[in-house]
């Protein structure tokens, strides 16, 4: 390449200049270019369930708090301040004088419309378990209770809504941040049906606006010069764009097509590492295997803990997954108060002799065992990886099953398989978002474990306010999860990895990996 | 002539009855659903939402409601996109396929054919070797190749055109040649033995007697004749075009309805695989019937 004579390298730029054209004006502005990963399937708050959803209408709508963008506490939002009653059950928020779009007030009577909205059974919203923890909220969704008076949530007047919980609810601020419990403007969706989404027709509420969105193509959001907290945003313009191609996406990165992007090839982890703009930090997620317990041989404790101990989580971290993923043996990850519980260490002797006193000595008649995963290319390193380690370490021959995504949703969810890859995000920060999906007959379960024991610790720490007390209770139920029943076994804890332009500042690390628009900068 | 046409007409009905038939049973019978997640729904809400589309209906009775659908021209709502009706996205998505499509045809037959004529004029030299390796490779390298191979140079390496996109026409660039590869290759192997034929009958050496020069004989007097194998080529290209661009549109991040296709599928979208289905097989069955009509047009041998 250095012999390349320099009227060739003048001749290449010229005709390069002439193709990309000078740089205008654009690039002057602050203008941060996402790529999402995926087309958002709705922008409709009551509706959506997923993550690139939530990086476009959290900015475009606000809740009652917002996060903190650094460690994701609720701060002020939509409510200016509010009152928690002594038994944690009674949450009264005074809201400030902000506006919709379109100039009208946004009032605690549109907090009221848009929480009826979700939980009315007629919706069919799928998030609507997020608002059960309301005083007859799941009633409501079931059409136990025909009258919404009766449920917890209350317009005292334009500017104060009172809530009341089922339960003390100690994350009940956190959840006011999600998407589901945004409020939304009646009057729009009233007048344009599913429609009012759309540029044009849609009224928001929060530091940005809806400038264009053609499916598929790109989404751009616009700062909102109207918003309460508009002098915070300097941002102008947020342009989402849909690659669903990884591989491709990796490349617009590269090619500075793109600021960021949220995830990398697994097989460019090694490339991407050595780049400045790579970065992995802790998620609030746990890869892990489901055991089902109902079906030989993993119905046999021993059989359970001697697979889980046959696994050095070490090695598969630092040699497999490589983007800096934490190896863990507990299911809950560290957050903010809480200590996850060290489970089985890994320790093949030990397992041996677990696995010789369940009678499989040396793995001599083990039953045929298949292990599930989905088509995806980091599980297929991970499940290979371990499978080497069972016949390794014990002598035993797992074989693999890969099918597509829905087709493993729908095994799983029918106990249709021996042992499964899975992993849970949680959806707040509280233990309770990984504790509480294990009780007995838990939809999220898909195990077919049930422990008395545990559904009781669980159902108390929902009782429980002092968070000390709290924090004991979770320990205990995640000491009989992760040490003396395993019907999982954790591997390791996700890690955000992404790229991102060096450019951007005001870009905080978080374990819920939300970034915030208003709080982002670009710097030239 | 008409009477045929009119037969094939009323051909069609049947035939989209039985894909639409087929592909809707199939979809019921893969496993999983459009709501299945990776978190569970609690029943109520699941039974609530499934209410809202229908699925609580019996598998008849659904197929039924459809058929009613479809044959009012609405292709229903789509179960991943809630706020968008498919025949919105099929709106949406195949101006942007057909742009596609045609530009790959329009690569095909520019640089195919050219290309296939000069080989054919140069006959077992240099330009002709050359032109047929490159068309050899041109078959044989798949779109799912050479499309990251043109990423890698045109937008890596020299920084020449983006990734991927749509918008301006620096972004039709590489997915035209990507999904127009194979069928420059096959223009360009058609009209050079097309041309190899025509250059050495009698009419031809007249041409040359006359003392015309070269050029002219080849364009005027050849290449008419050559290129009927070409024409009648492009029918089943253009189906083939119009309706192939999944992977292309996939690498290059393009806005089709050839995305759809794959991942609406993926996801159970029973109405959007569905209405992409019957618009895809509606499109071929129509270009079908449009070839046929053209061979009666350019060969007087063919009559119906």
């Amino acid at each position: 390449m250095k012999r390349i004579s320099m009227a060739g390298v003048v001749f290449v730029a010229v005709v390069a200049a002439a193709l990309v054209g000078a740089p205008g004006a654009a690039a002057q502005e602050q203008v941060f270019r996402i790529n999402n990963m995926v087309e958002p399937e709705s922008l409709d708050p009551g509706v959506v369930t997923g993550v690139p959803e939530h990086r476009i209408i959290s900015n475009l709508f606000e809740g009652l708090a917002v996060n903190d963008p650094k460690d994701l506490s609720p701060q002020p939002g939509m409510a200016r301040s509010w009152t928690i009653s002594k038994d944690g059950l009674i949450y009264t928020f005074q809201l400030r004088d902000a506006a919709w779009t379109d100039g009208r007030k946004v009032t605690a009577h549109d907090f009221v419309y848009a929480w009826e909205r979700v939980l009315n059974p007629k919706s069919g919203a799928k998030y609507a378990q997020q608002l059960f923890y309301l005083k007859n909220g799941e009633e409501y969704n079931k059409g136990k209770v025909s009258d919404f008076g009766q449920v917890g949530v209350k317009a005292v007047d334009d500017k104060t809504l009172q809530v009341t919980l089922r339960a003390p609810t100690a994350y009940f601020l956190d959840l006011t941040t999600f998407y589901t419990l945004y409020p939304v403007p009646r009057w729009a969706i009233e007048a344009h049906g599913t429609d009012w989404v759309k540029p044009g027709k849609i009224v928001s509420n929060g530091p940005f606006r809806l400038a264009s969105w053609v499916p598929q193509r790109e989404l751009v959001l616009e700062k909102n010069p109207a918003h309460w907290d508009a002098a915070t945003t300097k941002l102008q313009k947020a342009i989402f764009i849909p690659t669903d191609d990884i591989n491709t996406a990796y490349k617009q990165f590269l090619a500075g097509d793109s600021d960021w992007i949220p995830t990398v090839p697994p097989a460019q982890i090694d490339s991407a590492k050595q780049r400045a703009e790579y970065y992995a930090t802790p998620y609030l997620g746990t890869y892990y295997f489901r055991f089902n317990v109902t079906k030989p041989p993993a119905n046999d404790v021993r059989v359970r803990k001697a697979l889980s101990m046959a696994v050095d989580r070490e090695a598969l971290t630092k040699f497999v997954t490589k983007a800096g993923e934490i190896p863990t043996s507990s299911f809950v990850p560290t957050m903010r108060g809480y200590e996850g519980v060290r489970g089985l260490p890994f320790d093949p002797a030990a397992a041996k002799k677990l696995l010789a006193e369940a009678g499989y000595a040396d793995g001599k008649g083990f039953p045929k065992t298949e292990l599930l995963y989905n088509t995806n290319e980091l599980h297929r390193v991970v499940t290979q990886a371990v499978q080497q380690m069972w016949r390794d370490n014990l002598g035993l021959q797992v074989e693999l099953v890969n099918v597509e995504w829905k087709v493993y949703l729908n095994q799983q969810a029918k106990l249709d398989y021996q042992i499964s890859r899975a992993g849970w995000i949680g959806d707040y920060v509280d233990p309770n978002t990984f504790l509480d999906m294990w009780i007995t007959g838990g939809g999220n379960n898909q195990t077919g474990w049930s422990n008395k024991r545990y559904d009781e610790l669980i159902d108390r720490a929902g009782r429980t306010l002092d968070p000390k007390e709290r924090m004991k209770l979770f320990n205990e139920a995640e000491r009989l999860l992760v040490v003396d029943e395993t019907p999982i076994m954790p591997l390791f804890t996700y890690v955000n990895k992404g790229m991102l332009s060096r450019k951007v500042k005001g870009w905080h690390p978080n374990i819920l990996d939300q970034h915030p628009l208003k709080f982002i900068t670009l710097e030239r | 002539m008409l009477r045929y046409l009119l037969g094939r007409l009323v051909g069609f009905p049947p035939v989209l009855l039985v894909i639409v038939t087929g592909s809707f049973f199939i979809m019921r019978i893969a496993p999983g659903g459009p709501f299945d997640m990776d978190r569970a729904l609690p029943e109520q809400v699941r039974a609530n939402i499934e209410a809202r589309y229908h699925l609580n209906e019996s598998v008849l009775e659904q197929y039924v409601r459809y058929l009613g659908d479809v044959v009012r021209g609405d292709l229903g709502p789509s179960f991943r996109y809630p706020d968008r009706t498919v025949n919105e996205l099929i709106t949406l998505g195949f101006p942007v396929s057909l742009t596609l499509g045609l530009c790959a045809l329009g690569v095909a037959v520019l640089i195919g054919g050219t290309a296939g004529v000069l080989a054919a004029i140069r006959h077992n030299r240099a330009v002709d070797y050359l032109t047929m390796s490159l068309a050899l490779g041109g078959v044989s390298i798949p779109n799912f190749v050479l499309g990251p191979l043109l990423i890698m140079v045109f937008a890596l390496w020299l920084g020449w055109l983006p990734v991927a996109g749509w918008g301006t026409w620096r972004h039709l660039v590489m997915p035209s040649i990507t999904l127009g590869a194979f069928y420059t290759a096959y223009v360009a192997r058609l009209s050079r033995a097309g041309m190899l034929e025509v250059i050495l009958q009698d009419f031809i050496r007249t041409a040359r007697a006359k003392g015309l020069r070269e050029g002219v004989v080849v364009v005027r007097h050849a290449l008419p004749s050559a290129v009927l194998p070409v024409v009648s080529y492009l029918g089943p290209a253009a189906a083939g075009a119009l309706t192939g661009s999944v992977v292309v549109e996939t690498i290059f991040s393009v806005p089709g309805i050839g995305r759809y296709f794959v991942t609406s599928a993926l996801n159970r979208d029973y109405t959007m695989v569905l209405g992409t289905v019957v618009f895809y097989s509606g499109l071929l069955v129509a270009f079908n019937l449009i070839v046929d009509c053209l061979y009666a047009y350019l060969d007087p041998r063919v009559t119906y």
